[in-house]
């Protein structure tokens, strides 16, 4: 038990000992509990994440993963959630801030993919700056380009950037999404297990994509696949019935996990 | 090797004839629903056709006992009565449907709700005395904006209903979509959910005018009629259906065939208005 302990708090110095070394906490929570009704879904949360990096966040079904990632943008509320702590962005509270504006800095991309039927390609990419009343259209075009390329997407779609946004492959949906995400120019991308409705080539690519985007953003993703969150990640929280069990470096989590249930998730004796 | 468990012939043999019987029953009943529709256009057409010339679209009725004529002020009235209660049922319906699947789940929205259902239910004769009352009586005299009134209470219903209906079979991802893209609740709902709901809004709007211009009894109360040429609408105004109601009635067969004619125009002026409707709402994408 003892051991447990220490081991814990080894790895928690050594967290913020790196984001000390790199000195720039991108977002901070702290006590954070959300709440459906009187159901407590998350309990005590405190987790510091780092600037331009990829953070997953593992755990069972119902452990509250999307949950806290939908805090951070505040759309837990959207379905009438409550939320008490705090979570702050670049030292700003997030929840003191009208939710519209921390939208804009904080993107997110859903599990299924959801681009608007009504919008062509184009206007899909440029959906968050045409509809929030930016009109210039040169600079609209350049976007789209440029949103594109990030994304992956362009040279797939270049030629017909006019057509349904719906009627393109699952993972190419999913791609314009993210291009959509990245089009209104966030620091923060949130993903809600951006593969899991997408076939093996496609979830590659989107892989391939957040390891591109580190570069520029910081990125919070939730996963079910354990692999991936090896494969793409810098740190890794793992969640257990509403509680932060272990957050670590991804590459500490998966070799030497710091905890007995930690092990035990990774290793498939559960979840 | 003899298959067992329930599917040997006999019982392969009642399932396929089961499912022939069926299907030629559900078939029948498709046909038989068509049947009163072929019915009316049969009539309308075959009585109506032969006042349909151009006099019944440019010249006004003539004095009783005096032949030809035609219906113009009634045609341009049943336009400008729809009209009217369009450019005040569509605005409103729209917006309480909008109100009603984005904001109304609490007990005024239940109440709304629960009310627009008995409204609905409310017969048009029964619209046509509230309308006199509420807008006849303070003006002391029948007019067309009083008619369009009457209209606009019948039609609220159809369009807040499925306004409701169409808005919530918009799946809740784009909401999310959209408000994680930092768009105001209200564009996300206007600009995006409105817009993917539109299709089947537009329906509902297309059914609720073409009721309300097929509407006589709530006119009689509140529109009157009118024999002359007249667009003034705080004065009476004729309409098609008020027409077909006096004509059908009136002891004169030549007034009973322009009764017919009236009524082919009417369907007529129905469906050109659903064509032009369809041919403005249709959108780029297949939603």
């Amino acid at each position: 038990m003892t051991v447990e302990i220490d081991t814990q708090s080894m790895i928690e110095t050594n967290v913020r000992h790196y984001a000390e070394e790199v000195n720039n906490i991108k977002i901070s929570v702290k006590n954070l509990e959300a709440y459906f009704g009187k159901n407590k879904v998350l309990k005590n949360i405190n987790l510091d994440i780092p600037e331009k990096k990829v953070i997953a966040i593992i755990g069972p079904s119902g452990c509250g993963k999307s949950t806290f990632l939908r805090c951070i943008n505040r759309m837990h509320e959207v379905v009438g959630g409550k939320i008490t702590g705090s979570i702050t962005l670049d030292g700003e509270n997030v929840m003191d801030t009208d939710p519209v504006l921390i939208r804009k800095k904080i993107g997110m991309v859903f599990q299924k993919p959801n681009p608007f039927p009504t919008m062509s390609i184009a206007n899909n990419v440029v959906a968050g700056l045409k509809l929030n009343g930016f009109r210039n259209r040169k600079k609209l075009k350049e976007i789209v380009e440029k949103s594109l390329k990030q994304a992956a997407l362009w040279d797939e779609v270049k030629d017909h950037l006019n057509d349904s946004g719906a009627n393109i492959s699952g993972g190419q949906q999913q791609r314009l999404c993210i291009a959509r995400t990245i089009a209104v120019n966030p620091e923060v991308i949130l993903m809600d297990e951006p593969a899991s409705a997408l076939d093996p080539i496609s979830t590659t690519k989107i892989e391939e994509l957040i390891f591109e985007l580190k570069k520029d953003y910081t990125i919070v993703i939730v996963t079910h696949n354990m692999q991936q969150a090896a494969r793409v990640s810098d740190y890794t929280a793992f969640f257990y019935m509403g509680e932060l069990v272990e957050y670590s470096e991804t590459k500490k989590m998966f070799v030497a996990p710091g905890k007995k249930q930690t092990e035990d998730y990774i290793t498939g004796r559960f979840g | 090797m003899e298959i067992k468990s329930g599917l040997n012939k006999i019982s392969l043999y009642r399932r396929k004839i089961t499912n022939v019987i069926m299907l030629s029953l559900s078939f029948l009943s498709a046909l038989l629903a068509l049947v009163p529709l072929i019915f009316v256009f049969y009539y309308t057409i075959s009585k109506g056709i032969d006042h349909l010339n151009l006099n019944f679209f440019t010249k006004l009725p003539t004095p009783i006992g005096e032949p030809g004529g035609g219906m113009v002020n009634a045609i341009v009235g049943t336009l400008i009565l729809v009209g009217i209660g369009g450019a005040i049922g569509i605005p409103v319906g729209i917006m309480s449907g909008t109100y009603l699947s984005e904001f109304g789940h609490n007990k005024f929205g239940s109440l709304v709700r629960f009310l627009t259902d008995v409204l609905s239910g409310v017969p048009s004769i029964v619209v046509g005395v509230v309308a006199y009352t509420l807008v006849v009586l303070p003006m002391k005299h029948f007019s067309a904006f009083a008619g369009g009134v009457a209209l606009a209470i019948l039609m609220i219903p159809t369009i807040t209903r499925t306004t409701e209906e169409m808005i919530k079979l918009v799946p809740q991802s784009y909401r999310e979509a959209g408000l994680a893209l930092g768009i105001p609740k209200w564009k996300t709902t206007v600009l995006i959910i409105l817009k993917t709901a539109w299709k089947g809004i537009a329906t509902g709007i297309l059914l609720g005018l073409s009721r309300a211009a097929g509407e006589t009894a709530p006119l009689l109360f509140t529109a009157l009629g009118n024999r002359f040429w007249s667009t003034n609408v705080f004065q009476p105004m004729a309409s098609l259906t008020v027409y077909i109601y006096e004509y059908s009635t009136a002891p004169f067969k030549d007034w009973n065939d322009q009764a017919w004619t009236a009524a082919l125009v009417l369907i007529l002026l129905i469906s050109v208005l659903s064509l032009i409707f369809r041919i403005i709402t249709r959108s780029k994408y297949k939603v």
